[in-house]
């Protein structure tokens, strides 16, 4: 596999910084849903994500010794970010992210606070207000969002420095299904980094985002649940970075009329 | 006679059992094999953090989850 390396064409180093964190990588994967636990970890190693995504689950192995999956993950080079996914009220995810810091030790928590079950679609109102009670308790909350500007602005608002907006709805790998709104969504929050999170199911779902201007993209089910998870994790490292790197160079605009890209000067004459 | 000497019932990740009343979380968890690093507990829906572990006892008829590092997204 290719060693992803992320230097834009200047030759200096893209960083970027989340609540104080500076990182290399734009991808944040999950954990989730790999044929194994060993392609999961070669999946991680491989797409260069220096945070993966994990939860808090029922103790499975009734004090048998340490979680398997624990022992997978612990020595990746990577930052753990606990979710509370399946948490539906603001009392369930601000108890579950007070666990997951005590487990975890760490302030970062993923805030999923589920609305409805059928779109997995986050409760702005509950999520709002989650975030609240969490940034003020000192956790470095992502949350879990839509596209609406006023719930964005809200949870900045709240604390929030760092806002994860789905492409559409959790494992459904439709891309951005509201690209209007998303761009909206990027213009008016210029200084806070966003982060693309569900949704995505092709490297060029994350090309598109990327050159949007989005700082990240965090994805999991288009990679564990790919034929071939691990060479699926280096193409959507690879295209992260080949979206940013377009991003960086300046697109061109599209426009109607089409303007031949070989000169005239020199035509000749056959006809 | 103390009363946490008596037998109490609880729910650990939903299933009931029976435990020594005088035995506070800390030991709980030790015998029941947990290591104390890689599990995070709630009783009654409320956050424990390992800081209260020694001091907390259970009582009758609490529910106890137990969670434990897992895969997400």
């Amino acid at each position: 596999m290719t060693n992803i390396k992320h230097e834009i064409n200047n030759g200096s180093e893209d960083l970027w910084t989340v609540y104080g964190t500076t990182l290399q990588s734009r991808l944040f994967l999950g954990t989730a849903g790999y044929p194994s636990l060993d392609v999961m970890r070669h999946a991680i190693e491989t797409s260069g994500a220096q945070v993966i995504t994990v939860s808090l689950r029922r103790e499975q192995a009734h004090g048998s010794g340490t979680s398997p999956f624990w022992t997978f993950i612990k020595d990746l080079p990577a930052r753990i970010l606990p979710n509370t996914a399946g948490c539906r009220t603001v009392k369930e995810a601000v108890t579950t992210a007070h666990m997951a810091r005590d487990l975890f030790d760490t302030p970062w928590i993923k805030l999923e606070v589920i609305g409805d079950d059928y779109t997995l679609q986050p409760d702005p109102f509950a999520l709002v207000e989650a975030a609240r009670v969490l940034c003020l308790e000192g956790f470095e909350v992502f949350p879990y969002t839509t596209d609406d500007l006023i719930v964005g602005q809200k949870l900045v608002d709240a604390g929030c420095r760092v806002l994860m907006p789905w492409a559409s709805p959790i494992g459904t790998g439709r891309g951005l299904a509201n690209p209007s709104a998303l761009a909206a969504m990027r213009q008016r929050f210029a200084t806070i980094p966003l982060v693309i999170d569900a949704g995505i199911g092709r490297p060029s779902h994350g090309v598109i985002a990327m050159e949007m201007g989005f700082d990240g993209l965090l994805l999991n089910t288009a990679v564990a649940r790919a034929a071939k998870p691990i060479p699926m994790a280096e193409s959507f490292a690879l295209a992260v970075k080949a979206g940013r790197q377009g991003f960086l160079s300046g697109l061109m605009e599209p426009r109607y009329g089409a303007v031949p890209s070989t000169p005239d000067l020199g035509l000749p004459y056959l006809r | 006679m103390n009363e946490r000497l008596d037998p109490i019932q609880v729910a650990i990740n939903g299933k009931k059992q029976s435990l020594e009343g005088s035995t506070n979380l800390a030991e709980i968890l030790k015998k029941m094999g947990y290591e104390s690093s890689l599990v995070a507990i709630a009783v009654n829906e409320e956050f424990v953090p390992k800081g209260r572990w020694q001091s907390f006892y259970l009582k009758n008829g609490d529910r106890l989850e137990v969670l434990a590092p897992m895969v997400g997204g």
